[in-house]
């Protein structure tokens, strides 16, 4: 699976911060590379680099069948479902496949042997080739209750070696993300020069810190003046990685799903810069654990 | 024939709860004996499938009819098929619904709303 500590996760507290704008772009400058779209309920990453050879894998998860005719209605297995996902009725189990998170613990309790698991398929995957950059992206189908499963099966894909792995994270601090930033080296924090930005950004801070990953934080769409974002930083101690301004070319490169760093000398400076202090970042990292 | 209802509190002046699976009791009464006892809803803290959990009680308690404001497409499913007829509450007193469920004045639930059943995110 190659060496975990140079994938690098992008994350924020929310939606529409830069994560997409920085991974895509990090990748790129990066050359021979690999992005992962873990953000499977809206993947935006594959219109920026239109992969080509695009393969494609079903994601599926276990669901409990109840064969009627062993089961003899002991209830067991109603009463372990931490989520409610089995009703008890008319003296037999009914299984809720929404609710169900798929845990196999009513299968493995059940005394009767009654319970068998079927797949159910939630979503795929999907690999392709931009150039350099190796592309893989998680797509959930709609309606499904979890997309953890399909962020597993991306981050167990092999990989080759020693190339440097850029994660692009669904956007929060939830279960997802946690999968998403698990076996990660470095976290990359973007965030937003707004009070609010600072509270989305506190929660992904806290995340990294209860993960222990090293991180650094990235400030979006700067502005003159007073930056909130910028002072939590110096407040916390966190290194910043980089600011890239509010600027209407670049929001109207990235409108266009164009990758800012190949259409203008100017982002690829930027984003080259920032690239250079991510894995300067991310070396010392990998020096001072070894 | 045992009737359930949501309640806000533990009287029969209490309003019916506007949430069928988050309701922080259930009202069971006896159509027969007049005879009535709450219950706390446990299903109250649930992240996801509350509903089903309220509607595993409200079957598991044996009641026949219940009364309520809304309930959820995941509820529907667990007590239609614990043949549990969903009846329409009416704005006012708990004793107030009674009332008009034994004058008949009720009519049964038709518009369930998509069950929440989401994962914490």
């Amino acid at each position: 699976m190659g060496d975990k500590s140079a994938r690098i996760a992008v994350l924020s507290g929310k939606g529409g911060a830069g994560k997409t704008l920085v991974s895509v772009n990090l990748a790129f400058l990066s050359g021979e590379s690999v992005y992962i779209d873990c953000d499977v309920e809206d993947p935006n990453g594959h219109l920026f680099f239109k992969p080509d050879e695009v393969s494609k894998e079903a994601v599926t998860v276990k669901i409990p069948v109840v064969d009627e005719s062993l089961c003899n209605g002991c209830r067991t297995c109603v009463d372990f479902c931490k989520f409610d996902a089995l009703a008890f009725i008319k003296n037999r189990p009914y299984v809720f496949e929404n609710i169900c998170h798929s845990c196999g613990g009513c299968a493995l309790l059940c005394p009767e042997k009654a319970i068998w698991e079927k797949d159910k398929v939630i979503g795929e995957v999907q690999s392709g080739v931009s150039h350099d950059v190796i592309v893989s992206t998680g797509i959930m189908n709609i309606g499904e209750a979890s997309g953890v499963p399909i962020v597993k099966h991306l981050l167990n894909k092999d990989v080759p070696k020693d190339l440097p792995v850029f994660i692009d994270c669904p956007p929060g601090s939830s279960c997802i993300v946690m999968e998403s930033i698990r076996d990660v080296g470095f976290c990359i924090l973007v965030a937003e020069p707004t009070i609010f930005g600072v509270h989305n950004l506190s929660m992904v801070y806290d995340l990294v810190k209860l993960f222990a990953k090293p991180h650094g934080v990235v400030i979006n769409k700067c502005l003159f003046g007073k930056n909130p974002a910028e002072e939590f930083c110096i407040e916390k101690n966190i290194p910043i990685l980089g600011r890239i301004p509010f600027d209407p070319e670049l929001g109207a490169l990235n409108s266009d799903a164009k990758i800012a760093a190949r259409e203008s000398e100017r982002f690829r400076e930027l984003f080259g810069s920032l690239l250079e202090t991510v894995m300067k970042e991310v070396r010392h990292e990998t020096t001072v654990d070894s | 024939m045992k009737v359930a209802i949501p309640v806000d509190e533990r009287h029969l002046e209490s309003s019916v709860c506007l949430s069928f699976g988050r309701a922080p009791y259930f009202l069971f009464y006896d159509t027969t004996t007049k005879e009535t006892y709450y219950l706390d809803n446990s299903a109250i803290e649930n992240p996801s499938g509350a509903g089903i959990k309220a509607a595993q009680i409200i079957v598991d308690h044996g009641a026949k009819a219940l009364l309520t404001p809304r309930c959820g497409e995941n509820a529907q499913e667990v007590l239609r098929k614990s043949e549990v007829l969903v009846y329409q509450s009416i704005p006012g007193t708990v004793k107030e619904n009674i009332d008009a469920f034994e004058a008949g004045k009720l009519t049964l639930l038709s518009d369930f709303h998509s069950g929440a059943g989401r994962h914490g995110r």
